[in-house]
């Protein structure tokens, strides 16, 4: 097996006493960077980014990944203790995981996703194992028309798969396009929409963009919600480790079913939030405790976590073979490549055998690494969120505007940031994706050179791009993701009788859009099913009042726990009151329940 | 930041999705409009010998965006968008935010007259002290923090970062 020995070679390379160090730091931070708000996997690495010009990159690339894995384990802490997720891809584990705490029962909560988070990480590890050098080598063949096929599709899959408005999508990521064209063009040197501006010559920097669209708008809106942290502390003592980990070994299949969801999405640019949902989902719908979920059930903490790590890590298979990222942490971290001067792609199996392997051996070791670090420093990263955000605030706030300056030694940047900001707040209020946005400033300069190219090279024809049987089927899948939203209502009223709105009648296994099926279910008022136009306006209208009021009602039950002087008296209302509500939606549930 | 309670939820509305939809959806039809025009000056034919002109691309992802912010503008229009009666941002909330965000752009407005370690130390001291830290809490996490970024920056990592008179005085410019 050459992959086993290249493993290997890479192990030989990953373990040296600097690169375990910079393993180690990386994951404190990177845990560090998950709990506290404002700062993500991906502005936390961009921020980290310049600072690492001057190591070697291997040693780069090792400390920044395992930032990431910090943060993906991060994410689990403050859903668990706070039922805050720290980060998108962690709202599902709050349904399970803080009732859980609530009862008593963190350090089960807890052990069940770290490990379940390296369980995922673990699989989607060894898929990239074994499938990277096989994709790459394949990928070597590669031509501008097929290189831009997969760019195609890539964007194309934002659009049939993601949730909510089409049209925001494309403007959002026709935004990213323009946005990454501005400055000089690379093949005739002539220079776009810089309109006169010195500033503006060498373009946006995606970093930029990164900081001020994941850091400064999360800190804008937890400010708006006026966020406090209040939660239950939690150490993990050794025999309720081994206690769950029995139990998770009975929960095995659930686990390869959050895997597979896990890598697919991963690896198409679903990315690690879908996954956690769908993942969950599907466990709630096939589970023998599935009426137990949303109130403490084990399952419903593994199935979310393993399936968030295994897209966090798969989505680095597109990025190291094909150039691509899947997700926008893994756009910063192509970034880096192309700092420390490695041309990411195909040619780095061949030419940076080193540094590939040096990077998938780290993965494991990192992982091993990370979940050792989170098991045993729980009770530290509690502590961490119990500093409050008065002061967690402005020292972000610093943070960021010291990365964003030291991208290119520019105060413009900073500003930038500013509006980048201003921008993500927006765009997260009104459903504007912000992925896409991020990857089309990555990758659009890419994906228009290979445009291009293929272009020139058939003379401006067109049909370059169904020259062979594998460039045709990827664009031809690209082009049927494209119109899907305009395809898939039609594909349904010719199956079925007309739009039929999937009120929480459960998932939808048969809808060839997943996520908003799986959406609907978890929350049907607040993330209606495609054929919402086709509803009378008085539905409608109640639907979004219902949302609306539904989310007040957590705003003020989460203010509510931060008045620690309630009497006797008071809590026993509330709680009686609390009951009722919870005993009405229980019977809603069941009410809703495929029999 | 501040410990208001849960007085989010009555605060009257300062503007709604849908107001936003359109708004957002303007912005982003101007600036599809200004960047074709930017891009039909540079071309968007076939340069000879270079394949697709510099504009080509520009101008088509442009046109694309400005023709999904149309369709945005009118679904908002139509109150064809799920939640556009949703309030945007209450009163309370925009206070909140901008309570935040205005300090945040004096800071970096002051980063460039008196550089970023002293910018950052006022800017620490002031939000903590506004929100009611102890100014012993204030002062302690408004110098330590400069302080570590100096020695990170300037010392491990020599990577510059702007400075002002205060530093010139010290002589560490």
């Amino acid at each position: 097996m050459e992959e086993i020995q290249s493993l290997i070679g890479g192990f030989q390379v990953a373990l040296s006493w600097y690169n375990l160090v910079l393993m180690v730091i990386g994951i404190l931070l990177g845990v560090i960077i998950g709990v506290l708000p404002g700062l993500g996997g991906a502005n936390g690495v961009a921020i980290l980014l310049p600072l690492t010009c001057s190591m070697p990159p291997t040693s780069a690339i090792i400390m920044l990944s395992c930032i990431y894995w910090g943060a993906l384990f991060g994410g689990a802490i403050t859903s668990i203790l706070f039922n805050i997720p720290g980060e998108p891809w962690s709202v599902a584990t709050t349904f399970d995981g803080h009732p859980m705490a609530q009862q008593g029962r963190a350090d089960e909560a807890l052990t069940a996703a770290f490990t379940s988070s390296f369980v995922g990480a673990l699989f989607a590890v060894i898929l990239i194992t074994f499938l990277a050098p096989l994709i790459a080598k394949f990928a070597l063949q590669f031509g501008p028309a097929e290189f831009f096929s997969v760019f195609f599709l890539t964007f194309a899959s934002f659009i049939g798969m993601g949730k909510g408005s089409p049209f925001k999508v494309i403007a959002a990521m026709c935004l990213g396009f323009a946005l990454g064209a501005v400055g000089l063009d690379k093949m005739t040197g002539s220079l776009r929409l810089t309109f006169g501006h010195e500033e503006l010559l060498g373009g946006f920097d995606f970093l930029i963009a990164v900081i001020g669209l994941f850091g400064i708008a999360e800190i804008l809106s937890s400010v708006e919600g006026g966020l406090k942290f209040q939660g239950a502390a939690a150490t993990i003592r050794l025999d309720a480790v081994l206690q769950t980990w029995k139990r998770l070994f009975g929960l095995w299949a659930t686990s390869l079913k959050s895997c597979i969801i896990g890598c697919w999405m991963g690896i198409t640019p679903g990315g690690a939030t879908p996954a956690s949902f769908m993942s969950y989902a599907l466990a709630k719908r096939f589970s023998k405790n599935g009426h137990n979920f949303g109130k403490g059930e084990l399952e419903g903490v593994v199935a979310p976590e393993t399936a968030a790590h295994a897209a966090g890590t798969s989505a680095l298979l597109p990025m190291l073979t094909l150039g691509i990222p899947g997700s926008p942490t893994a756009a910063v971290l192509l970034g880096g490549l192309m700092i420390w001067g490695l041309q990411p792609g195909p040619m780095l199996f061949v030419e940076q055998k080193d540094f590939v392997w040096g990077l998938i051996a780290s993965m494991y070791l990192g992982n091993l690494v990370g979940l050792v670090i989170v098991l045993t420093c729980v009770p530290l990263f509690a502590a961490i969120l119990r500093v409050p955000f008065s002061i967690i605030a402005p020292v972000i706030l610093v943070i960021c505007a010291v990365g964003a300056y030291t991208v290119k030694n520019n105060m413009f940047d900073v500003w930038m940031m500013l509006a980048f900001g201003l921008v993500g707040y927006t765009f997260n209020k009104l459903g504007y994706p912000i992925a896409p946005l991020v990857l089309a400033i990555v990758l659009g300069d890419k994906a228009e050179e290979s445009f291009r190219q293929a272009l020139l090279g058939s003379g401006g024809s067109l049909a370059v791009f169904w020259s062979n049987w594998l460039v045709g089927s990827i664009m031809t899948i690209g082009m049927l993701l494209l119109f899907w939203p305009l395809i898939g209502p039609v594909v349904a009223r010719l199956k079925g009788s007309g739009p039929r709105v999937d009120a929480g009648g459960g998932l939808a296994l048969a809808s060839p859009i997943p996520t908003p099926g799986v959406c609907a279910e978890l929350s049907p008022a607040v993330a209606p099913s495609p054929s919402e136009a086709a509803m009378p306006a008085r539905l409608r209208q109640l639907r979004g009042e219902n949302a609306e009021l539904k989310r007040r009602l957590a705003e003020a039950i989460i203010d509510a726990d931060q008045r620690v002087a309630m009497t006797v008296e008071e809590l026993e209302a509330e709680n009686r009151h609390l009951r009722d509500r919870l005993t009405f939606y229980a019977s809603q549930n069941d009410r809703s329940k495929p029999n | 930041m501040s410990n208001h309670g849960s007085d989010t939820d009555n605060s009257p509305a300062v503007a709604s999705n849908r107001l936003m939809d359109i708004i957002v959806g303007a912005l982003m039809l101007a600036m599809s409009s200004v960047f074709i025009f930017d891009s039909m000056r540079i071309g968007i034919g076939w340069a000879e010998g270079q394949g697709p002109a510099a504009g080509f691309f520009p101008f088509w992802v442009s046109l694309l965006m400005g023709v999904a912010s149309i369709v945005n503008i009118a679904r908002a229009a139509m109150n064809l968008e799920e939640d556009g009666d949703t309030t945007f941002v209450s009163r309370t909330a925009l206070v909140r935010v901008l309570t935040v965000l205005v300090p945040t752009a004096i800071y970096v407005l002051l980063i460039q007259f008196i550089g970023i370690y002293v910018a950052s130390a006022i800017f620490i001291i002031g939000f903590m002290v506004a929100s009611k830290e102890s100014l012993l809490r204030a002062l302690a996490v408004g110098l330590g923090v400069p302080l570590a970024l100096f020695m990170m920056f300037e010392k491990w990592f020599l990577v510059p970062l702007p400075k002002g008179p205060l530093e010139a005085l010290l002589g560490l410019a």
